[in-house]
């Protein structure tokens, strides 16, 4: 068996922590595009399209983030494509992101009030010069808040990857415990890392929300 | 190409793991919501030690992974001689979890609490006891339900990866079947429906306590 | 010795003096009405009554209770001052008849059945009867206050506080509340009232206090102070607002 010092241990763990800021990058900003797409639909005033986006968004929040994976990875397989656990997590967290995403920014714009809606058609704007000029702008303050905050439980979600092989903080952790055998300190230097990161992105949420709430 | 055929012989399995889904809800629930509802009491009237203890592990649990939580309970405490079974440190980590999301929750509808209404039954002579339970904490828990059922079922949808730690839940179910009839994606997509439903059960449950609980806005809408 | 006694009074709120020696009796029976710009301690001065603002010098002794804003002695001065705020403060989850049984139940020890009966009582006292199982959402602002001094009333307080209660109406709904207040009146409650109703002040009250700038400016039987102001800060205020 080979001995790990608590400097081995440490740096294989921040190094494996790389991957979870890759693999958090990609699923944030994938999910902010399909979610961008997911609200625009949700905006067009298309039945169709609405239920479409609602039924997604339902899905997504109505099942575990591990079986969407599972899903993913599983799915992807029978279909006859050769996925790698990097390209399963980095979809299913995609799918998932943007699905939260898209339920926050609903919330953010229907928190505008009726007002501004009738007030821009009385100013004879249409549809797509309120939305612009008028309801994004003060969406978009308002929703950066929450956003910022949920980028902490996307994060979180990559945790997940570890369980179909993909080799990021948490797999790394448990690998490292096989190797070791001291789970209490290499389970708590994981937290402390996870911590590190999320914590700061926690803090700047809360900040913007201070920021703007008292500007609304 | 789909076959749930296969899946048939394997109800049963799938229906024990639901209901050890369901057990684990219900006392995480219970049991999370009461921490929340201490902790947010605590962090609002306490003095500042206490404020900052809660705060400590408001944010540490928030900030960190729930299978890293799940993983330091069930590996990391029995070296320093907490055993626990599979199935109480899900339960645990579980109750640490919803208690930490709850007690920021909580504390945010006792804050949207008007020191008007305080006010009001102070000078009535309510003993500041009788003032939290008899008029702050029921319309400010009315304020933040729909977050904390959200909240509840967030935690439930986490517990599948209490499965890790071979806690024989509803996903611990889905992958004894997908390993044994080989028919993986059908078995998750079972389960992954199992789960939604679920979610959707516990919502509609949620809002009949609810309308029972908060029983003057039915009269007034 | 008077109901309330009110003795060289002096608050400050951080470096603001908001109450500069205060001097005030009530008697038992009294009507009593403050009035004065906003800004002038008048409604400071009525928290002080009850001890739901500290005072830093002088004394409050009401019905011989030593005011003082500990959680003690508010609970206790609770049983003889009762008080009702501009914004109603009824509580939203509970109705009418809970609103009102609460304080009884809980401090007094009233069984429910004595509870019910005594909210019967007082709601019939307001005009209220029918609402007793309704909750507070569904009635009209006029109504909740209603609601909130027969909630007052139910812990028999010797003396009223009624921090601008009319303030916060439509202006249909105010003559009604001013009639329970009348009626009140003249059953021999003593009410000590901030308000802005120059007419009620007027013809309802025995004395009338004019407050400025954290001082009892100038007070004297209502008609008379109305008809007579001495001062010139009284002439102009009772100008402007009459």
């Amino acid at each position: 068996m080979i001995e790990f010092t608590n400097w081995d241990i440490l740096r294989n763990l921040l190094l494996a922590a790389r991957w979870t800021i890759a693999l958090s990058l990609t699923a944030f900003i994938g999910g902010t595009i399909v979610g961008l797409l997911l609200t625009a639909m949700r905006l067009s005033g298309r039945r169709p399209l609405q239920w479409l986006v609602r039924g997604y968004v339902e899905l997504f929040q109505g099942t575990p983030l591990l079986m969407q994976l599972f899903l993913v990875f599983f799915g992807l397989s029978l279909l006859g494509f050769d996925i790698s656990a990097w390209a399963a997590a980095a979809f299913a967290l995609t799918f998932f992101t943007s699905a939260f995403l898209t339920e926050i920014w609903r919330g953010c714009i229907d928190t505008l009030p009726r007002g501004q809606w009738e007030a821009s058609r009385c100013l004879g704007l249409n549809f797509k010069q309120t939305l612009s000029r008028v309801i994004l702008p003060q969406a978009v303050r308002v929703a950066l808040a929450p956003t910022v905050g949920f980028s902490v439980q996307v994060v979180k979600g990559t945790a997940l990857a570890s369980i179909i092989g993909f080799v990021e903080l948490t797999k790394a952790g448990t690998m490292l415990n096989n190797a070791t055998f001291e789970p209490f300190k290499i389970f708590a230097m994981v937290a402390l890392i996870y911590f590190a990161l999320c914590y700061p992105l926690s803090l700047a949420s809360q900040r913007l929300e201070k920021k703007f709430n008292g500007s609304r | 190409m789909l076959n749930f055929s296969d899946l048939l012989p394997y109800s049963d399995l799938l229906l024990q793991g639901l209901w050890v889904t369901v057990v684990l809800t219900f006392y995480a629930t219970l049991g999370g919501v009461a921490i929340g509802t201490a902790c947010a009491a605590g962090r609002h009237y306490g003095g500042k030690v206490l404020r900052g203890a809660i705060g400590s592990y408001v944010e540490l649990i928030r900030n960190t992974p729930f299978i890293v939580q799940l993983f330091f309970i069930f590996f990391g405490l029995p070296a320093i001689g907490i055993k626990l079974s599979a199935w109480e440190a899900g339960l645990l980590a579980m109750l640490i979890n919803l208690g930490a999301y709850s007690t920021e929750i909580i504390r945010a509808g006792l804050a949207a609490t008007p020191k008007a209404q305080v006010e009001a039954a102070r000078v009535l002579g309510l003993s500041p006891h009788q003032v939290f339970f008899r008029v702050v904490l029921i319309p400010a828990f009315e304020k933040i339900y729909p977050a904390l059922t959200s909240q509840c079922i967030i935690v439930m949808l986490g517990s599948a990866v209490v499965s890790q730690i071979s806690v024989m839940d509803l996903t611990y179910a889905a992958n004894l079947i997908q390993s044994r009839s080989f028919r993986s994606f059908e078995a998750y997509l079972v389960v992954a429906v199992m789960y939604l439903l679920f979610a959707i059960f516990m919502r509609q449950t949620f809002e009949w306590v609810g309308r029972r609980l908060f029983r003057h806005r039915r009269v007034s809408t | 010795m008077a109901l309330v006694n009110i003795d060289q009074v002096h608050k400050y709120y951080g470096d603001l003096h908001v109450l500069k020696g205060i001097d005030l009796k009530i008697d038992a029976g009294e009507v009593v009405s403050i009035i004065g710009r906003s800004g002038s301690g008048k409604s400071t001065l009525l928290r002080c009554m009850n001890g739901l603002e500290a005072y830093q010098h002088g004394g409050i002794v009401v019905d011989n209770k030593e005011v003082s804003s500990d959680e003690k002695q508010v609970r206790l001065l609770a049983r003889s001052v009762g008080m009702v705020f501009q914004s109603f403060n009824l509580f939203p989850h509970l109705t009418v008849g809970e609103n009102i049984m609460l304080a009884p139940k809980l401090v007094l020890k009233l069984s429910s059945k004595e509870a019910r009966a005594l909210a019967e009582d007082k709601l019939d006292k307001v005009g209220l009867a029918e609402k007793i199982d309704e909750y507070p959402d569904c009635l009209s602002g006029g109504q909740q206050q209603r609601v909130a001094i027969a909630r007052a009333l139910a812990m028999s307080p010797k003396v009223l506080l009624c921090d601008e209660i009319t303030s916060a109406l439509d202006p249909e709904l105010v003559g009604e509340v001013l009639r329970v207040l009348e009626q009140l009146a003249s059953e021999g409650m003593t009410l000590v009232l901030v308000t802005h109703e120059m007419n009620f002040a007027r013809d309802v009250g025995d004395r009338v206090v004019f407050m400025h700038m954290g001082k009892v400016w100038e007070s004297g039987p209502a008609k008379e102070v109305f008809e007579n102001p001495t001062t010139p800060e009284l002439k102009s205020f009772i100008n402007a607002v009459l």
